[in-house]
């Protein structure tokens, strides 16, 4: 009776990294490709930047809020950081008076004005009150439009190869982008881990009330919370836009849904308090895995979304079954 | 012998890391009250909840009025005739009382209706609260209550269901005089319906009051049961802890030094009025009062919990603006609030990350990392100290016992390190052995040189531990009184005071 105890609950809390490794197995004997290095660096590669977006937003739910901006933020750095590095030759810019900004110089540019999106959402969040679900979908919204204001709706294509560089070299053998996540990764969890701000961020999640009277600033761990988030998503937009070598005003649509699914698969909880580094790479993993897995299997893409959105339910009814269980 | 309406046998119930309960027994006679008693994590939530279906014993037998049943849940319990008010409120904030108190079970139009009769509603919950004397609006929204009122309100949902066995865990952890005088009249009418009462408290003077009988658990087995006639205070504390209690109120009296600080005019519409005292260094501020009084309100609003429309705040003779929490604390000023749910605990979390939140800053490493070593020396020595019962420093803080949930908050405070402490209810719903450990810290503190300001709606806590004390009356503070005046009527007479003007 103990054993079962001890082991069902060891079972319970790593779970999700079960799920991963029986997949990994599962797949590796359906498919002879599956478990070959350059298959695994390409779901590494597709993964990196829905990755980077996910560990923003599990901050946010984290501290039971959401960001469902962040889509419109990968689309909005896309166009503004595309539009200041096209050839100089190439005579549709975007703004043909553009003088030459060094790549550096037009990441920070665009680094800059993502993560004053998430300012602004956290701002709303925190000083006028209206609910996280709202405020950012406001500005998913607005800063889409923007996006396609800038552009008028065309792509900003012919970039220069020193920007499109950065999303597709390498250092030795392992991709920029897939160091850059990794990178991110690491930051998340000293953030979450190791720093004030993290344990403030879990306090306000799980109590709002009790993080207020123990003198917490919550108003301003809100907008650090939001900033960082969009801040993620807007690292994702820079590679994403160097990799697919254009600027396109709808490149982060629909981006937002696959960072909260893989935060949530990986445990997030929607409850606030409750969320790990490791957990949302196991849920990363999960999808892109499964994006993969199908594709092998030649299954067509439409099942694979039902397939994927089953997974989704399941996993969350699993998490709120899990913190049900420690009432 | 009439046989009990209700009989437990041999219930063991574990959790991960605890063995809350092993092989316990307990039965309940007809008709009587029944006072269950033990330390904090004891295990008599847990054999409560046992009983109701939330947490179904591993093992064991549950007969009730001669049958074996099995309760898989509370709505099968309240089906069973057992009705219970939890130690954990929880009630839906957002919703009137009325809707409160008949969620679930609300009166339909016409038979078989599907609307929902809110003027039935309404005078159902008219009538019972006239019954219990409870002053209050059935369409007030529960949020806009304080707790003992909350706890009020639970206690007559439990009533409105008719049940033969009414459970009560801690129900008047947040009740002064008059509504426990109230409570207990409401027991002697439910005993003379011959409904059986299960009573859990950690006031002892409550016992022998109202109890018939008497159950000790202590590390979750049985120690004794025994009618209340055959005990007393000392032989019940003994049976608890396991050994002699000298002193309940380790006071030492210290130098009281000069004035630290000064609440001048404080304004609160509606609930504070013109409120001036002023705190000294090495002093014990008693606040005493009714429920209701304004007594939490007050000190809210001095650590900006709450928006005063006017009053000043001196400390150490500058006049400071305290408008939030964070700048209270900045002037070394620490609240433990009376509210452990709302604004306590941080449930998901754990112990240690419960304990420390409040003095993150004092842990870091180069002003941003956090010093985890030094921090899970400080937790684990607090843990000692206050014997906090934990599987580990790393449990979720909501699989702790309610009292060991409040030791958590205590240490939480101490750790702050802070001048002025502001204890609002301390040692709410801990046992008598911590219950001591607590006075002996805050007066430690004190000798320390420490301000403390306790709010307390037990008048032996008042007395026994106080240099000086402020009585409370809607809003007003009555009297000041030093601790040579100290005595319950005295109190009682300045906390009622200006309902005897007006009336
Ligand atoms: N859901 C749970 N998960 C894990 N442990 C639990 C849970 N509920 C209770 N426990 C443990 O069981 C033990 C008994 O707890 P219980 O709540 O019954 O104590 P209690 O006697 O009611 O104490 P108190 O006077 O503080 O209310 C404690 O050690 C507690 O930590
Ligand atoms: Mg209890």
């Amino acid at each position: 009776m103990r054993n079962e105890n001890v082991l069902g609950r060891f079972v319970n809390k790593y779970a999700i990294f079960f799920i991963l490794i029986v997949m990994i197995l599962a797949l590796s004997l359906l498919s002879p490709y599956f478990l070959t290095g350059q298959n695994l660096i390409n779901v590494l590669i597709t993964e990196s930047g829905r990755g980077i977006l996910a560990l923003g937003v599990a901050f946010a739910i984290m501290s039971k809020g959401i960001d469902l901006s962040v889509g419109s933020v990968v689309s909005l750095v896309s166009v503004i950081v595309a539009s200041m590095v096209q050839e100089s030759s190439y005579t549709a810019r975007i703004f043909p008076n553009m003088p030459y900004v060094p790549a550096l110089v037009a990441i920070l540019v665009g680094l800059v004005a993502g993560t004053l999106v998430g300012v602004i959402n956290g701002s709303l969040i925190a000083y006028t009150g209206i609910p996280p679900f709202i405020a950012t979908l406001g500005t998913q919204i607005i800063a889409r439009g923007i996006a396609l204001i800038i552009t008028n709706a065309y792509p900003v294509p012919m970039l220069r190869q020193d920007f499109k560089q950065i999303g597709q070299g390498n250092i030795g053998p392992i991709p920029n982008v897939v160091i850059v996540f990794a990178a991110i990764a690491l930051i998340a969890y000293i953030l979450l881990n190791h720093t004030k701000f993290g344990k403030n961020v879990y306090a306000i999640g799980g109590n709002v009330n009790a993080a207020r009277t123990s003198g917490i600033k919550v108003e301003k761990n809100v907008v650090a919370i939001y900033a960082f988030s969009a801040f993620c998503a807007s690292l994702a937009g820079v590679l994403i836009t160097a990799r697919a070598a254009s600027g396109i005003a709808t490149l982060g649509n629909g981006y937002e849904t696959d960072a909260i699914a893989a935060a949530t698969i990986g445990g997030t909880s929607h409850a606030g308090g409750i969320g790990t580094v490791p957990g949302i790479l196991a849920g990363i993993l999960i999808l892109g895995i499964l994006n993969n897995g199908l594709l092998l299997l030649g299954i067509s893409p439409y099942l694979q979304q039902v397939i994927k959105g089953v997974i989704i339910i399941v996993a969350v009814v699993f998490d709120m079954r899990k913190n049900a269980k420690r009432r | 012998m009439e046989q009990p309406i209700l009989e437990m046998k041999n219930i063991v119930r574990t959790f991960p890391g605890v063995k809350a309960l092993s092989n316990v027994d307990f039965t309940l006679k007809k008709g009587s009250v029944h006072a269950l008693m033990g330390e904090n994590g004891a295990g008599k939530s847990t054999l409560m909840k046992c009983l109701v279906g939330i947490n179904p014993p591993d093992s064991g037998q549950i007969i009730l009025k001669g049958k074996p049943v099995v309760i898989p849940n509370p709505l099968i319990a309240l089906k069973s005739g057992i009705a219970m008010i939890y130690q954990e409120l929880n009630p839906v904030l957002e919703r009137s009382v009325m809707e409160n108190i008949w969620l679930g079970r609300e009166p339909m139009r016409g038979k078989r209706g599907v609307f929902v009769d809110h003027k039935a509603m309404y005078e159902n919950t008219k009538t019972l609260l006239a019954d219990l004397k409870l002053d209050l609006d059935p369409k007030q929204k529960v949020k806009e209550l304080s707790v003992a009122k909350m706890q009020m309100i639970e206690i007559a949902k439990a009533i409105s269901f008719n049940a033969d066995i009414v459970i009560m865990d801690e129900p008047t952890s947040a009740l002064t005089n008059n509504e426990v005088d109230h409570l207990f009249l409401m027991i002697e009418r439910l005993r003379k319906r011959n409904v059986s009462v299960i009573y859990i408290t950690h006031k002892m003077d409550e016992i022998f009051r109202v109890a018939d009988e008497v159950t000790v658990l202590r590390d979750g087995a049985n120690v004794i049961t025994k009618p209340v006639s055959e005990m007393n205070i000392n032989s019940l504390i003994t049976a608890m802890v396991g050994r002699e209690l000298t002193d309940m109120f380790p006071k030492v009296d210290c130098p009281i030094g000069d004035v630290r600080m000064e609440v001048k005019h404080l304004e609160v519409p509606g609930l504070v009025h013109d409120v001036s005292f002023d705190l000294r260094r090495g002093e014990i501020l008693g606040v005493s009062g009714l429920v209701g009084a304004g007594r939490t309100e007050m000190m809210e609003a001095i650590f900006g919990l709450r928006q005063k429309s006017s009053g000043e705040i001196y400390i150490e003779g500058q006049k400071k603006n305290i408008h939030t929490p964070v700048d209270a604390i900045k002037c070394h000023i620490g609240f433990l609030t009376e509210d452990r749910r709302q604004t306590g605990i941080i449930p998901v979390l754990t112990v240690k990350n419960n304990t420390i939140i409040a003095s993150l800053g004092n842990y870091t490493k180069a002003k941003f990392f956090l010093d985890r070593r030094k921090i899970n020396k400080t937790c684990s020595e607090y843990k000692d100290m206050l014997n906090i019962r934990t599987p580990s420093l790393e449990a979720i803080i909501q699989n702790l016992s309610g009292g060991n949930q409040q030791k958590v908050l205590v240490a939480r405070w101490l750790l702050t390190n802070s001048d002025i402490l502001i204890l609002d209810e301390p040692t709410r719903g801990i046992d008598v052995g911590a219950k001591a450990e607590i006075h002996s810290i805050i007066t430690k503190l004190a000798s320390e040189g420490k301000s403390i300001i306790m709010v307390s709606s037990e008048m032996p806590e008042v007395i026994g531990m106080s240099d000086r004390v402020l009585v409370v009356c809607q809003g007003r503070i009555t009297a000041v009184l030093d601790r040579k005046d100290l005595d319950q009527e005295t109190i009682m007479r300045y906390a009622t005071s200006i309902n005897n003007h007006t009336a």
